[in-house]
């Protein structure tokens, strides 16, 4: 590994100077590394410049040469026996070598018309590659998961296993890592990542007080403890689930499905193993101890869009459906791009065409509406939740309406029909038939071992010889509080993706979770318990020019909230959050006309209907999500458009969002009650703006903060009192009942002050 | 170098480029207008652009698409068929038919009656442009526009049809084309978005425009199409609120960055300084972008062109009057959205009004540009997301018929931007369902549109998941003969 480090350093050393000449724009050259390894250095120029045509679509394959595996690279060419495409140590007789160093752009590979080309780089590691016996290995994530041994580093730096992997890789860059952070930012960083939300005023004070060692172990239980951690979990569930209030066609109809959401908070927060969690929402209906609840969790896989159009051919929907619900399984839980398949093998991972079929024809056994029903909010099959079901049986279900409520749920009949291959993925293109079974290269399906149904997918699943379940949880769990995976690209483990950081690491967390049953909060616990996790985010031109990425964890990576918790934040710190858990989806603030511009203006959600009273401070989890016209505020900050499943999100930076955080009611409404809370104290101007910035920031005021804020009080205060009209207007805000007798002039100044801390750029950053 | 490669060193490197930037050091366009001031020097964005982007010399720099939503019937506007009224009622011969699958609402039809328009048609102009007494306005320019009517697609339904057209794609998370645009080649203005949506509603029976039609997709979410509407904001959350003028907004602006600055000496994170020019672009924006939406300053010959609805907010003629604006200002993709084409009854009744709505806004458009030099320069597009059925949907009248979604055949226009004028393009078969010369696909229009635009639809990538996406996929061949 430590070629690649020291590429990486003369990467980032070249990147500094090119930038001192100013040439942003240059791709720095590498070192060719004195061995190269074939997954790390060669198979990602293989599997991105040549694969295409060379690889494991046996449809699209050239020449019927295949370079992915050593029988096809050093076979005969098809019509030469004498020739070979790569012939080991010898370059001169490689035909591959000499194809893509050929001068003659006829000769030239890639040929110039495919667009791609390879880079002096490439060429030269394909070069060594051969003349060092052009080794094929295994890819990576296909290997079973094996627990390597701890690497010793000697520091006392290290608080748990994750650090010597961490500890290690620094080493060989010659980077140290930061020291833990201080208390008040550490705390505020775990409090987000458990529960997502700050810390409590209690909670800090408590926290900060103390010189217990425990300290921090204590508060990680406490927040575990919490039923929050249940919706913080939740909020990745759902954009990986495509979590939607609205069908998502044309009308975008209303659908049902919350009491859905409300089992998965309820299912993190009884820490289920996610064996468990996974097989209830895969096959609840087909265990054999099957309930209410495990039928009810198989709505997982009636998230998906369904079309309602009064136009649609029925079965091509269908098929999109069944289409989505494999697609999803292979993204969601074995971080395949398994829908590359679906028209024809697989460009790049070996996964056949008929092998997305076999997957698929788990999922295709399912029972599908027997004609359009029109718009209707659920449909069949489904399952009716009364008051009765909810008090015997569905406890964790939040339901305040007298009505029943209908949940989609997935039900198997398992002769309904024979799955075909799609010929190129077209609906009504019939091809071979088809058994439920899976992709071999990730394990084989063993139907002596597994039932051809979607339990015995599950058992398959959850397999631990299986290479690729516990890899991708764990990195995604890592991913969501580190910001970035251990394997960046983390919907794609395959040829394509990005190869691991820290590939002994992944492999350890991952042992280490299936030999601890898959249990999630200790897993959680374990990352948040590290000092990688702990680290200051402090950082200096050293470690932006190496590692400019953050790779290999300097420091911690200052992460701007998601959308839901910046609306959290402003809730719980100005005393507004609804802290209820589950229920119906709610309309919050949102400019008027919308829904009405966008929809054709048919169906019950043709116009928005705001929510009022308590219903207008729950948490961002909770709002209502209708597909093809998302919540602005929430679009803006790059929330999951919900029309898929999503494993990550982006995080972007635009003007569009500090519009928002400067003019949107719910931050403003948050300063002004905020405001007049603290005026209604007895106490200063200096100790209501601390104790503000204190809630806020969940850190001490700085001096110099505090006379700069002060001092902008003051001048606010002076300016709102020679205009009180303007005073008037701009606490009115927001629906919250407003703080009578209030001193119109002092709140408009203080909430100036506290709307300007909710706008810093610290305030919404993970640091 | 490869635009792919270029946003992917961008983004590894994001905050130390970032870091060099608050020091001081620009140069670099970024694809969009939404993140452009932190990289961006005083040269035009164009200028800038990554070397190699364009890959051909662009005829136009700027797009205006006119989706007329809903499906407009080509056989009542561009499609001239007398032979349809001579066969009235007749059955629609299953041999033309051949294969096709019907929508659901008229697959169970026991009868499919031919109907041809009850409006008449003339041909018009030097080039005789086929054009119907629906759409006399657009009849006067026909030797600006290239008429197209051998339009075809995959999708049969309204949502999978838009989507298609938008994104190149039926299902799935793709980028929608302005987006494309946004990504490929930025913005001309550092105040207002690249991609820009602006809908309006017309009297027919309608089918939704939403948010999903102007996704980003993959691509960074600063290429999100922004949606600027009637109302008092514009764009979303641009107005400050009340009891707030600009000079306290000001002093709040300055406070705030005063205290970020005190962040970014402790941490040293270059997002911080790039958070700050975010918010001073916020702050330009909210004057900017009233000074464009404010159509009221235009002088009377141009409001009496684009008609008297051309002062109502939210209207197609309004819109169109600020798609000009919008587009003279620098915005690359401006798209407007009108509903209520989608006549499957009372289509006599209903498309007079719909044609109406858009007939003389759509013809000033191209006129206004044409008489402001920018036509050449700016590609105008005119077009629906399918066509109609020949055969009458419902119950057949002499008076009054319906007509279902048609996706193989279907007429749109395009004006300026490097396309010939005078020309109508494709033709249909007699009876006006099937193509018989010259087809063109949606995926041949999106590859002609970037061809147009200066890029080649093979080479604008975009690698997402281990694969490079184009907005072609891998389809589309560049329609040759109708550039200029």
């Amino acid at each position: 590994m430590k070629k690649i480090v020291l590429q990486l350093f003369i990467l980032g050393v070249l990147l500094v100077s090119c930038k001192e000449e100013g040439q942003y724009a240059s791709i720095p050259q590498k070192k060719v590394p004195d061995r190269v390894d074939y997954n790390f250095d060669v198979r990602p120029i293989l599997s991105d410049k040549c694969f295409n045509c060379h690889g494991p679509d046996a449809n699209k394959r050239s020449e019927d040469l295949r370079l992915d595996t050593p029988e096809g690279a050093y076979g005969a060419l098809k019509d030469s026996e004498n020739e070979f495409a790569i012939v080991p140590r010898n370059i001169e007789k490689s035909v591959v070598y000499q194809r893509i160093t050929a001068k003659d752009s006829s000769n030239l590979m890639p040929p110039v018309d495919s667009n791609l080309k390879l880079s002096d780089y490439e060429i030269k590691v394909l070069k060594k590659w051969i003349e060092q016996g052009a080794v094929y290995d295994a890819h990576w994530a296909f290997s079973p998961v094996e627990k390597p041994q701890i690497p010793n580093t000697d520091s006392d730096w290290v608080n748990n296993e994750i650090d010597h992997f961490v500890l290690n890789k620094l080493d060989e860059v010659d980077l140290q890592p930061n020291e833990i952070a201080d208390k008040e930012r550490l705390l505020k960083r775990v409090s987000l990542d458990i529960t997502g939300l700050p810390p409590t005023p209690e909670m800090r004070k408590k926290f900060i007080s103390t010189n217990n060692t425990n300290a921090y172990e204590q508060i990680v239980d406490e927040l575990l403890g919490s039923d929050h951690y249940g919706e913080k979990m939740a909020s990745h569930w759902l954009d990986v689930a495509r979590y939607a209030d609205s069908h998502g066609f044309q009308n975008d109809q209303l659908r049902t499905m919350w009491p859905w959401r409300d089992w998965v908070i309820y299912a993190f927060n009884e820490n289920y193993s996610y064996k468990k969690f996974v097989t209830y929402q895969l096959a609840g209906d087909l265990m054999p101890k099957k309930n209410i609840e495990t039928i009810l969790a198989t709505g997982f896989n009636r998230n998906h869009k369904i079309n309602q159009e009064a136009g649609i051919i029925e079965e091509e929907y269908r098929i999109e459906n069944v289409t989505d619900r494999t697609n999803t399984f292979g993204k969601a839980f074995l971080g395949l791009t398994l829908e590359c398949a679906k028209c024809h093998d697989h460009k790049y991972d070996p996964i056949s065409q008929k092998e997305y079929f076999n997957t698929f024809a788990f999922f295709d056994k399912v029972i599908h509406r027997p004609k359009a029903m029109g718009e209707v909010l659920a449909e069949a099959p489904l399952i009716t939740i009364t008051d009765e079901v909810v008090e015997k049986e569905l406890p964790f279900v939040n339901k305040k309406e007298p009505e029943d409520i209908e949940v989609m749920v997935i039900e198997e009949k398992a002769d309904i029909r024979t799955t075909h291959i799609l010929n190129r993925g077209v609906y009504d293109d019939k091809g071979e038939i088809v058994q439920p079974s899976t992709p071999e290269s990730v394990l084989k399906f063993d139907t002596l071992v597994y039932d051809s149904n979607r339990l015995g997918l599950t058992k398959w699943l959850f397999d631990k010889k299986n290479p690729l379940t516990s890899r991708v949880f764990v990195n995604r769990v890592w991913q969501e509080i580190f910001g970035e995976g251990i394997v960046r690209s983390s919907g794609d483990f395959g040829m394509q993706g990005d190869l691991p950081t820290h590939i002994g690491l992944l492999n350890w967390l991952s042992a280490d979770f299936m030999e601890n049953d898959w249990d999630m909060k200790r897993l959680v616990k374990q990352i948040v318990m590290s000092s990688t996790y702990k680290q200051s985010s402090v950082v200096d031109d050293k470690k932006l020019a190496i590692d400019p990425d953050n790779r290999y964890l300097s420091h911690m990576t200052r992460l701007r909230f998601s959308s839901e918790t910046i609306r959290d934040h402003a809730l719980a710190t100005s005393g507004l959050l609804n802290e209820e858990i589950g229920g119906r989806s709610v309309k919050v603030y949102q400019p008027d006309g919308i829904w009405e511009a966008a929809s054709s203006g048919r169906g019950i959600l043709a116009n928005y209907v705001q929510d009022h009273g308590e219903d207008l401070y729950r948490r961002g989890i909770y709002i209502f999500i209708k597909r093809t016209t998302l919540p602005p505020v929430q679009l803006t900050f790059d929330a999951a458009t919900r029309d898929q499943c999503e494993v990550k999100r982006q995080s972007t930076m635009t003007p569009l969002q500090a519009l928002i955080a400067l003019n949107d009611p719910t931050i403003l409404e948050a300063a002004r009650v905020l405001s007049e809370t603290l005026i209604q104290e007895e106490s200063t101007v200096d100790e209501k703006i601390t104790e503000a910035f204190g809630r806020i920031m969940s850190r001490t005021i700085k001096p110099q903060e505090k006379e700069m804020l002060v001092g902008y009080y003051h001048d606010q205060e002076e300016a709102f009192a020679n205009n009180k009209q303007k005073a008037k207007d701009f606490i009115e805000v927001g629906e919250y009942p407003i703080l009578k007798g209030r001193d119109e002039v002092k709140v408009a100044a203080l909430m100036q002050i506290i709307h300007t801390i909710y706008n810093l750029e610290e305030t919404i950053v993970k640091g | 170098m490869d635009k792919e490669v270029f946003e992917h060193y961008l983004n590894t490197n994001r905050r130390h480029f970032l870091g060099k930037m608050a020091m001081g050091m620009g140069g670099v366009a970024l694809g969009s207008l939404l993140m452009p001031d932190l990289l961006t020097g005083k040269k035009a964005a164009e200028e800038q652009l990554p070397l190699g982007l364009k890959h051909f010399a662009a005829k136009a720099k700027r797009i205006i698409l006119l989706v007329q939503n809903g499906a407009p019937s080509q056989l009542e506007t561009f499609d001239y068929k007398p032979k349809l009224n001579d066969m009235f009622g007749q059955e629609l011969p299953p041999s033309i038919r051949g294969e096709q699958k019907l929508t659901g609402m008229t697959a169970g039809q026991e009868s499919f009656p031919l109907v041809g328009s009850k409006f008449s048609f003339k041909q018009y102009g030097e080039s005789g442009t086929w054009v119907s007494e629906l759409l006399p306005n657009i009849a006067k320019i026909t030797d600006d526009i290239c008429m197209i009517k051998s339009m075809h697609t995959d999708a049969i339904n309204h949502d999978p049809a838009l989507t298609f057209m938008q994104t190149g794609a039926q299902v799935g998370n793709r980028p929608s084309i302005g987006s494309w645009f946004s990504y490929g080649l930025g913005s001309e203005n550092q105040n207002l978005p690249a991609y820009c949506v602006l809908l309006s509603k017309g009297k027919g029976n309608g089918q939704g425009a939403y948010s999903k039609l102007w996704s980003n997709g993959f691509l960074d979410s600063s290429h999100q199409g922004v949606q600027l509407s009637a109302s008092e904001d514009p764009i979303l959350y641009l107005n400050d609120p009340k009891g707030m003028d600009r000079e306290t907004r000001r002093k709040m602006l300055d406070h705030l960055a005063s205290l970020n600055q005190l962040g970014y000496d402790e941490f040293g994170d270059p997002e911080i300084p790039a958070k700050i020019k975010q918010y001073e672009m916020a702050f330009r924006m909210q004057t900017a972008v009233p000074e464009i939406t404010d159509v009221s300053k235009e002088p009377d010959h141009i409001k009496k062109m684009y008609g008297p609805d051309c002062m109502v907010p939210g209207t197609y003629a309004a819109n169109c009057l600020l798609a000009r604006k919008l587009s003279e200002s620098g915005v690359r993709f401006v798209q407007l959205y009108h509903q209520g084409w989608d006549q499957h009854n009372d289509l006599v009744g209903e498309i007079k009004g719909q044609a109406k709505d858009v007939d003389m806004a759509s013809a000033a458009l191209i006129t206004d540009l044409k008489q402001r030099g920018l036509l050449d320069e700016t590609l105008v597009i005119w077009s629906g997301e399918f066509g109609r059925t020949n055969y009458c949907q419902g119950k057949l009248t002499k008076d009054n018929y319906g007509r279902d979604h048609h996706p193989r055949c279907f007429s749109i226009f395009m004006a300026g931007g490097g396309v010939k004028a005078g020309m109508s393009y494709g033709k249909t078969d007699e009876l006006g369902y099937n193509i018989v010369e010259s087809p063109v696909h949606i995926h041949d229009l999106h590859a002609t549109i970037m061809h147009l635009m200066g890029l080649d639809h093979e080479k604008l990538t975009h690698k997402h998941l281990g694969r490079r996406f184009r907005l072609t996929d891998v389809h589309g061949h560049v329609v040759k003969d109708i550039l200029a």
